[in-house]
């Protein structure tokens, strides 16, 4: 059965991520793009990891695709803005995605013996109190670190939507 | 570990068909049904209480005391013709309204209606679950705003899409707040934390769970966005905002999804800070465990027919809680003006999220120096033995205090609130009736 729900899955992913390429559109590329993330998500719960499926949800999902569509949205002249790639552009993400290709298949097959001597080792689902305890135990620099570039990120952010500061002689821009 | 249900079904831990066959049934002849009939009864409800708040009598023609009118409302709905604008992106246009309801009926599958009464008990990530998937929905209105091509639409989605953003950090922290003093995510397992009476749900656990649950309701009304956030379908400056465009069924798509989410965002309210589906006596928490033994010991149905009846009751607990919440939610919605855009992003950012993190630290610290008994009350000890587990320090003496504390202060503030909505009811009745028929008017009466 979960064979069947791993098929199901795979073919939503596989699909819509086909149809991201493919689209023009790009509202509707950002929808096959959601499509993939919960194709993605079906996966992770497939193998048990349900901390892992949800945090796909909250972080892919509920941010970063918003942000996509908000700048898009914020951003484009005409609902219906359409991409048009140059040939240049094409054939350069051709070369790169056959590199990650051969890269993937390569660390994949590399990975393959000790997938099949791990396979069966976390059926019973991840504790989520585990990732806890490892996160600020083991992984506590990095996790440290991370948070230390977001809080960086953030004040970026604030300084940038602040704006210019406007001097005495430079009266304020009417609006 | 098979379920209760499955137990009795199955026997035991039923294959990989059987389980699938019995999800289906129960998705789609239980759920799916349940859900519809919340929503059903909760537009039914809002029309009856904005109709009571404006001195009106609301809906009350169709069935006894107007309670089918959404059943006619439905038909209605289903008849109208399903329009599509024609400079609309038709494809996602009609997609939108499922990427709306979706979710929020997947979001009921993790909630717990009673100790049996979940979908998937062994979900242990329940609460994470049933935020992550709220966000999908948001992804629906706003594809809703954007596909209409409708001025008002898109207006409508990008401050549906400003409000969910920034509203998530003060929702996500509050419900930390809780998740913090109980220690796990699962669903099941918060409702047997608090099974010990009242002093044990989770709000009267510290003080600050106490006022993170006034954050969280507050931030769930705006990511719900109901009045006064109801910003991204304001009727008064967007028309109807991000569904403007929409008829028919694909609309009630919307209507169900917004009262179904109404209950899904009290459901968790209910089952992370006011107990779940205990009573205040902790009384399904003590009973249950002896019913389950008498079943483990004879697994027939004269053993689970208690058992049976106590998951009956603890829904009914569950749902009177929620609706007593969308009860309060429909309340303020009739009651307070709509606030401007920008406020209400200053009322999150500026408000709400500090208020957030202090209560998060405050949380913490609390955890760290005042620690409570561990273990689930009425199982691995009785809460009303002081006697046995005072001695261990002080410490947990002065947890219990204010937990007994905080318990009578929620209690006292809860019946301040029924004695008001009394007195109203009282006083209301006594107010004359507003006269329509010009010569039942004394005034135009007597001078015609």
């Amino acid at each position: 059965m979960s064979a069947v729900l791993f098929y199901i899955f795979a073919l939503l992913t596989a699909g819509s991520a086909l149809l991201v390429v493919i689209s023009r559109n790009i509202v509707r590329t950002a929808v096959a793009l959601l499509f993939t993330l919960i194709g993605v998500a079906g996966l992770y719960f497939l193998l048990n990891a349900e901390f892992l499926a949800a945090a796909q949800l909250v972080v892919y999902v509920g941010g970063t695709l918003i942000l996509i569509i908000f700048g898009v949205m914020l951003t484009s002249k005409s609902p219906f803005s359409r991409f048009e790639p140059k040939f240049a552009e094409v054939m350069l993400a051709v070369v790169i995605a056959a590199v990650l290709f051969w890269a993937l298949c390569l660390a994949y097959l590399d990975a393959r013996p000790a997938f099949a001597a791990n396979a069966l080792s976390y059926s019973a689902g991840y504790p989520v109190g585990q990732l806890g305890v490892e996160l600020l135990g083991d992984y506590l620099i990095p996790f440290e670190l991370i948070s230390l570039l977001l809080l960086v990120v953030m004040i970026g952010a604030a300084y940038l939507a602040k704006g210019r500061r406007h001097t005495a002689d430079e009266p304020e821009p009417k609006s | 570990m098979p379920t209760f249900f499955e137990q009795l079904i199955f026997g035991h831990l039923p294959g990989t068909l059987a389980t699938v066959i019995y999800d289906l049934i129960l998705c789609g002849g239980v759920f799916l049904p349940a859900v519809s009939m919340l929503a059903m009864f909760s537009i039914w409800w809002e029309r009856k209480v904005a109709g009571h708040i404006q001195s009106r009598l609301g809906p009350n023609r169709v069935g006894p005391i107007g309670l089918l009118q959404s059943v006619a409302d439905g038909v209605k709905l289903l008849l109208k013709e399903d329009l599509c604008p024609r400079d609309a992106d038709p494809i996602l246009f009609r997609l939108a309204p499922y990427l709306v309801f979706a979710p929020v009926f997947a979001a009921f599958l993790a909630l717990p209606f009673g100790p049996d009464m979940t979908f998937e008990p062994r979900l242990n990530v329940g609460v994470f679950w049933i935020l992550a998937i709220l966000s999908v929905e948001v992804m629906g209105i706003i594809l809703a705003g954007w596909a209409s091509n409708n001025k008002w639409s898109i207006y409508g989605a990008m401050r549906e899409a400003a409000q969910m953003v920034s509203y998530e950090v003060p929702l996500g922290i509050a419900i930390l707040i809780g998740i913090m003093t109980a220690g796990t995510l699962n669903l099941v397992r918060l409702g047997w934390l608090q099974s010990g009476g009242l002093h044990t749900w989770l709000i009267f656990r510290n003080p600050f769970a106490f006022l993170a649950f006034g954050v969280y309701f507050v931030a769930g009304l705006a990511s719900n966005k109901r009045a006064p956030f109801d910003l991204p379908e304001s009727e008064s400056e967007l028309v109807a905002g991000f569904h403007t465009e929409y008829s028919g069924l694909r609309f009630s798509f919307f209507f169900f999804a917004e009262y179904a989410s109404m209950f899904v965002v009290s459901g968790i309210q209910t089952s992370l800070f006011l107990g779940g589906w205990n009573d205040p006596l902790g009384l399904i928490g003590l009973l249950y465990p002896r019913f389950h033994a008498a079943f483990a010991a004879d697994p027939s149905l004269g053993a689970a027919l208690p058992l049976v009846l106590l998951n009956l009751v603890a829904v009914g607990i569950f749902i009177l809680k929620c609706l007593a919440i969308v009860f309060v939610q429909m309340w303020i919605r009739w009651t307070l003006p709509r606030p401007r855009i920008d406020q209400v992003l200053y009322a999150c950012i500026k408000v709400l999220l500090p208020m957030a993190c202090v209560l998060l630290l405050g949380g913490a610290l609390w955890q760290l120096f005042v620690p409570e008994m561990p273990g689930i009350p009425w199982l691995d000890y009785q809460p009303w033995h002081v006697t046995t587990w005072t001695s261990d320090g002080a410490s947990r003496l002065a947890a219990s205090i204010t937990q007994v504390l905080l318990a009578l202060i929620g209690l006292s503030i809860f019946t301040a609130v029924l004695v008001w909505i009394g007195y109203a009811f009282v006083t209301g009745r006594g107010t004359p009736q507003r006269l329509t028929d010009p010569d039942e008017i004394p005034e135009l009466a007597a001078n015609p």
